[in-house]
């Protein structure tokens, strides 16, 4: 007897992978039901390590899930959510083509929701789960809060993703987790540490909505990921608040509102603007919160000295951080963006307000003369106060990235200013450009080096007249000593090459390079020319950088001699 | 609306003492009646109408008009307000007496002004319900009757109705009734008229008529067309100003006085007495049954549930509102499933200072790479940003992101649609893959520097070869020589001339001959170069004068169709040839056995007859193989055994001569083999090819190549073992000469030790050929090459 021949694919990666066809047809769904399973569900198409196989011989590229993601799906409850979904739009079409309206209001009342909470669970099983993937959830939800509403997006998501984020910087600034902030040409990156996860998120620009092309941006897709993205950010705000011993939706301490506001504003109304405002600290439960350990306490025996040397050190300086802003008192003009700010001041212990009739929330005047620092964003002002500083906003911002109190000289109103760096790079990694200003941050000495060159530069100009006359004296001299005739050739003491023995070095390699395996080569050959694009890319940085230096030097010198003319007439 | 009103209130202004009395009284009436009067909104036209008549009895009670009008809110029953009020002043005025009359004339002026001006408010309305329509008609007839009673008011009236006309009618000749006029496009009448008869559409013009029209006809621009009647219509001087109003959004009547002072006429102020004083309709004491049905319905529903409060919507609203809890209470739940092997999405890369709003100045774009970012509109993955580098040199000036909205939906794409899979990232430095060799230095001496040029061949150089004692230099050209120099000199000391191109030559290695083997066109020469010791030559010559008998031997017909033993007459013995093997067909290649008796070569052309190995002392030759196994490129006799090697277009066979049988065949994977050597160990074997590499065979380990080394940009022509020395060294067609150690290791679990170590380039480009032949010196690290550029070197170390 012949044994039974075993089907093709039926065992290995041919059964392991199902197209995106087949699965819709096993869960009897519609596409779009189906892409918002996924969505909601996070599942992802896989790829297959080899491709042909898993798509049971055929060729091309089709969409690929795992059998076990698509029958993860069907045990899911939300199917049947779907459907329900399904079937009350077709009442409510029919009830609005039969102009019913008693039973359109009817259903209408009574539309099917979607609760998430489960599915939040499920995806984030622990706390720190759902902090590691908070990072597109917050940049999605601080874009969808500034949305108007728009066709296929529910009415109340943008506002409930501007409630939830609002809440969300409160946390932060509560606990002073802000790290770093860059003010970049798409929004402001803000990055905290959360139980020791850090979270990146981007808040764009004022105005950040644009209408889009249809076949550009699909709102509804969006829109469904912000509809999860509200679920996980409100969980983890009220965990957050849990944790560091807030109350879930905020409350103030010593907010009273006044007689006649009482009567004319609604309560939701006046606390959701204080929130808004980001200038209330938000009340306490509990108020022995101290989270200060340690580090000895947890020295485990593989860590080395210097490793618990340095984890010391950045706990120090991250200490200094939190508190770098304590005791200064800001004023925000009217035309700085007020939201970035007041974050990252409030965030850092600093005090801060504006002009009553820019938003609500303001705490003091203008006219307080205890006020240190005011932020201005325009070349002049009429009337100054002697008593404080007038800084650009940029101050705020690198002052953090350098975790210390920069000098407000260069930040001055109207001053020019100095290059905004990014605080994400990280100076270990090798082929990469380091700006001067960056390498300065690292090493104070040689920002002075700088300045001292510039000065020599501008000096050199004066100076040059007299070099000249030094050599013409020099030449003179030498034309004495040549007219003697008695000569004697000195013997010439043979000198290595200094490049010599480099160029045989690389020789050698050049040589060594082709003994290479031939199964590294490709590689070999792939990484050398990465290697060699990002050293081409540095030297042309550098060479802008030269470029530009010089042309300003020369716009100096010649500004300078320009003055100095005057200064003569 | 309240502006029309104010108008026709404001001549009452001066009446306002005549009226006090009366007005007195109303209010005292109007008091006692509740404010609900006034939530009655729509006051139905007879009863206004009755009040109306009960106000003409008693004339002085024109404020309950007002009253009334003022509930009503309509442009039409303003109008007919008006009317009423023009004739109660007149009334008024009369009843008043004579004695101010001059006052009455100005009003009255005035009056007819601010009527017209109702008139005109009418007009624009006029699409009107038909009640509507009737209140008109009613006014009219109220009015007549007014002016039948007052005779005085009578001129006036006749005025207003010369001037205007009052009624809505126009000249209607058509009756088609309201219908789309498009369904009357394609006939030739407009409609009907009151006879039932066609209303032809009168001659219109073709388009050339209503261009000559355009040109002369200067009122062409005020010229419009009637739908009703077809006809065209000349718009008056009044119409275009009435039209240019409207389109101003201006009031169409020009002399309206839109700021005249406001009359509050319903002040806050409590009045005395009551507005109006009439009673009660008795509808309003009886509860209404049609709303006491309406809310039945309204309780029902509420029962029901179907209709919410307030408190209960806002409740409703909240349970939807997603509420959040602690979700994560204890964090080891272990039942819950999660996805399969969960991949979770990379982040997104954090942005460098290039994204800066204020960047270092060297990160902004110049013109070149400006142009080079356009270029690359098509393929923006190729771009080395994805965005243009910008500098504000403020916060305030900085836009919103444009492309912010697009980024973001194409994360979420990436997130749901992207197929993801673990890739393993290789954190490794590049010069960690070279392999690990010995310094160059540690394995000296090696030839490093050119030493002496040979410089004396007109044409390419192709073989080389030194004799034992390493003093003499045995070259082959394409010229037709071959020239023997001195090697430590670099004097040629002899050119003996041959019959053809020089392919091969090489030095007996008997130490007590001297003899060289040459391979000339079509012919094989042995030759006694006469150089050296004298004794060695004169004994080689008298070896070689010794005949061997022929006669115990049979030449074969194959061999003798194959080559000839010949000696040189008289004139070539001078030169130094001794013995010439005239081949049937080019001879590429001789080798000499290690034993300096045999020797071999290669006629590539000889089908099976290829491989030729001739014995000096017998003068016989014989052909090995009977079939072609291929082109034969290169053979070599093994240097201790009786093994030959035979290297074809893509293999290497070595033969057993003894037994006469194949022992292996090398794999070379390669597509054609130019050249090779053999280790003078005998067991490894280096064979060069023309794509490029090298290839090291050693015989103990497999018969796939050792190590393939491809050291050669171009196709390798020579290779060659040293003696002595563990080196090796190879020439190409690049003009490199690259010298290598090679050891080999009598244990046998050691494998070789291959390290490259001196590339040499001298030679000059010729007709894209390099160095054509490469050999060492005998006992000294040094290495001679031949290049295209018929030159010979020497490098030592």
């Amino acid at each position: 007897m012949v044994a039974k021949r075993k089907k093709k694919y039926s065992v290995g990666e041919g059964a392991q992978f199902m197209t995106r066809k087949a699965a819709l047809k096993k869960l009897q769904l519609s596409l779009n039901d189906f892409r918002r399973l996924c969505i909601l569900k996070g599942i992802y198409p896989r790829e297959p390590r080899n491709r042909k196989r898993a798509q049971k011989g055929h060729t091309g590229i089709k969409t690929l899930y795992h059998v076990k993601d698509i029958q993860f799906l069907m045990h899911e409850p939300l199917i049947h959510n779907l459907r329900d979904t399904k079937v009350f739009n077709k009442k409510v079409a029919r009830a609005k083509a039969v102009k019913d309206k008693t039973k359109l209001h009817q259903y209408l009342e009574n539309h099917p929701t979607m609760p998430l909470d489960n599915i939040v669970k499920e995806r984030y099983p622990t706390f720190i789960d759902a902090l590691k993937d908070l990072d597109d959830c917050l940049t999605l939800c601080f874009l969808f809060s500034t949305f108007p509403s728009l066709a296929h997006v529910p009415r109340d998501q943008s506002a409930l993703c501007r409630r939830l984020t609002m809440e969300f910087l409160h946390c932060i600034i509560e606990t002073k987790a802000l790290r770093k902030v860059f003010v970049s040409i798409k929004g402001y990156y803000y990055q905290a540490e959360i139980k020791g996860e850090t979270i990146t998120w981007i808040v764009p620009h004022q105005f950040a909505f644009e209408p889009q092309h249809k076949a550009e941006v699909d709102f509804k897709i969006m829109s469904t990921f912000v509809e999860f993205y509200t679920f996980l950010l409100g969980f983890v705000n009220y965990k957050l608040y849990h944790d560091f011993n807030l109350f879930y939706p905020p409350k103030f301490n010593n907010m009273v509102q006044n007689q006649n506001d009482q009567a004319l504003v609604d309560e939701a109304a006046f606390l959701s603007e204080r929130v808004l405002a980001l200038n209330f600290p938000i009340s306490k439960s509990n108020d022995v919160f101290e989270e200060d350990v340690n580090i000895d306490d947890f020295v485990s025996e593989g860590d080395s000295e210097e490793k618990i040397a340095e984890a010391k050190k950045e706990a120090e300086r991250i200490r200094k951080l939190k508190t770098l802003f304590k005791g200064l008192k800001f004023f925000l003009n009217r035309e700085v963006p007020r939201e970035p700010l007041v974050f990252a001041i409030r965030c850092f212990g600093g005090e801060v307000s504006w002009d009553k009739t820019l938003f609500v929330g303001s705490t003091f005047d203008e006219n307080d003369e205890s006020i240190t620092h005011q932020i201005v964003d325009r070349p002049s002002m009429p009337n100054q106060f002697i008593s404080r500083y007038y800084i650009q906003p940029q101050w705020i911002f690198d002052s953090i990235n350098a975790r210390d109190l920069l000098p407000v000289n260069k930040y001055f109103m109207g001053e020019i200013l100095p290059p905004h760096l990014s605080p994400f790079n990280d100076p270990e990694r090798d082929q990469q450009y380091i700006p001067p200003e960056e390498r300065a941050l690292y090493d104070p000495t040689l920002l002075e080096q700088q300045h001292k060159k510039d000065q020599e530069a501008i000096n050199k100009g004066d100076d040059e007249v007299e070099e000249d006359e030094a050599k013409e004296v020099d030449e003179d001299a030498k034309e004495v000593t040549t007219k003697s005739k008695l000569s004697v050739t000195k013997g010439e003491v043979y000198k290595e090459v200094p490049w010599e023995k480099s160029r045989q070095e690389k020789q050698e390699y050049r040589l060594r390079e082709k003994m290479v395996k031939k199964k590294h080569k490709k590689l070999y050959k792939s990484m050398m020319e990465g290697k060699e694009k990002r050293a081409k890319e540095i030297w042309l940085l550098r060479k802008k950088r030269r470029l530009h230096d010089e042309k300003q030097a020369g716009e100096k010198t010649i500004k300078e001699g320009k003055s100095v003319q005057k200064k003569k007439y | 609306m309240g502006k029309p009103k104010k108008a026709a209130k404001r001549p009452f202004k001066a009446e306002i003492d005549k009226l006090e009395i009366n007005v007195q009284k109303k209010l005292d009436a109007v008091e006692e009646e509740s404010d609900s009067d006034y939530e009655e909104v729509d006051i139905d036209q007879p009863k206004f109408l009755q009040d109306l008549k009960v106000n003409e009895d008693d004339s002085s009670d024109s404020d309950a008009e007002i009253e009334a009008s003022e509930e009503d809110e309509d442009h039409e029953s303003a109008e007919e307000q008006s009317q009423e009020d023009n004739d109660d002043v007149s009334s008024d005025s009369e009843e008043e007496g004579e004695n101010d009359g001059k006052i009455q004339k100005a009003e009255s002026s005035s009056k007819n002004t601010k009527t017209t001006q109702k008139k005109s408010l009418v007009k624009l309305t006029r699409p009107m319900s038909s009640e509507n329509g009737a209140n008109s008609t009613l006014t009219n007839r109220q009015n007549e009757e007014v002016s039948a009673n007052e005779s005085s008011s009578e001129e006036e009236d006749e005025d207003e109705y010369k001037e205007y006309d009052t009624s809505d009618e126009e000249d209607i000749r058509c009756t088609e009734g309201n219908i789309n006029k498009a369904w009357l496009a394609d006939f030739k009448h407009l409609g009907y008229d009151w006879d039932g008869k066609k209303v032809i559409k009168p001659d219109t013009g073709d388009r050339l008529d209503e261009f000559l029209k355009r040109m002369e006809d200067p009122d062409f621009w005020r010229t419009v067309k009637d739908p009703q009647t077809g006809q065209n219509v000349i718009l008056s001087d009044e119409d275009v100003e009435l039209i240019k109003r409207i389109r101003g959004q201006q009031i169409p009547e020009k002399e309206f006085e839109e700021y005249a002072p406001w009359i509050e006429w319903f002040s806050s102020q409590v009045e005395q007495m009551p507005i109006r004083n009439f009673p009660e309709h008795k509808r309003s004491f009886l509860p209404s049954k049609d709303e006491a049905k309406k809310v039945s319905k309204l309780v029902h529903a509420l029962k029901m549930g179907w209709i919410k409060t307030r408190e209960e919507q806002a409740k409703l609203r909240k349970k939807k509102e997603p509420t959040f809890y602690m979700l994560w209470k204890n964090e080891d739940d272990p039942k819950v499933r999660g996805i399969h092997k969960h991949i979770p999405a990379p982040k997104r890369l954090l942005p460098g200072h290039a994204e800066s709003y204020n960047p270092p100045p060297e990160y902004l774009f110049d013109a070149k790479e400006m142009k080079e970012w356009n270029k690359l509109k098509n393929a923006p993955w190729k771009r080395k940003h994805h965005f243009i580098p910008e500098k504000y040199d403020s916060l305030r000036k900085v836009p919103a992101y444009p492309r912010f909205i697009k980024e973001r939906f194409l994360r979420c794409l990436d997130l749901y649609l992207c197929p993801r899979a673990i890739k393993m990232k290789l954190n490794i430095e590049p010069e960690s893959l070279v392999p690990k060799l010995p310094s160059p230095r540690d394995l000296q001496p090696f030839p490093t520097t050119l030493a002496i040029q040979y410089k004396g061949h007109t044409d390419m150089v192709r073989a080389i070869s030194t004799d034992h004692t390493g003093q003499y230099l045995l070259s082959g050209s394409d010229d037709c020589t071959i020239k023997i120099w001195e090697v430590h000199t670099g004097r040629c000391l002899k050119t003996i001339p041959c019959v053809g191109i020089v392919r091969s030559v090489e030095w007996c290695p008997n130490h007590d001959l001297t003899l060289v083997l040459v391979a000339a066109g079509n012919e094989i020469l042995i030759i006694n170069p006469g150089v050296g010791d004298f004794v060695k030559k004169s004994k080689t010559d008298s070896v070689l004068s010794l005949e061997p008998n022929q006669t115990d031997s049979i030449v074969s017909e194959r061999v003798k169709s194959t080559v000839q033993w010949c000696l040189p007459d008289q004139e070539l013995y001078k030169t130094g040839l001794r013995i010439q093997l005239k081949a049937f067909k080019m001879v590429s290649q001789v080798t000499w056995h290690g034993k300096g008796d045999y020797f071999g070569a290669v006629i590539p052309d000889g089908q099976s007859r290829s491989v030729l190995i001739s014995q000096l002392s017998k003068r016989k030759s014989q052909l090995p193989f009977t079939k072609s196994k291929g082109l034969v490129q290169c053979i070599k006799f093994h240097p201790k055994k009786p093994f030959l090697f035979v290297a074809t277009q893509r293999h290497v066979r070595i033969y057993d001569l003894l037994k006469q049988t194949q022992i292996k065949k090398l794999m070379t994977n390669s597509k054609w083999i130019s050249t090779m050597d053999v280790h003078p160990m005998g067991n490894n074997l280096l064979v060069g090819t023309y794509d490029r590499k090298m290839l090291w065979f050693d015989l103990d380990l497999s018969r796939k190549p050792y190590q393939t080394l491809r050291l050669h940009g171009t196709a390798v022509r020579g290779v060659a073992y040293h003696k002595r020395y563990p080196l090796f060294a190879s020439g190409s067609d690049d003009r490199s000469l690259i010298i290598s150690h090679g050891m080999v290791y009598n244990d046998l679990l050691q494998n070789p030790l291959i390290v490259p170590l001196k590339r040499l380039q001298d030679h000059q480009p010729f007709n894209d050929f390099g160095i054509l032949g490469v050999h060492f010196h005998p006992f000294q690290p040094w290495v001679f090459s031949c290049g295209a550029d018929s030159t010979i070197m020497l490098y030592s170390n």
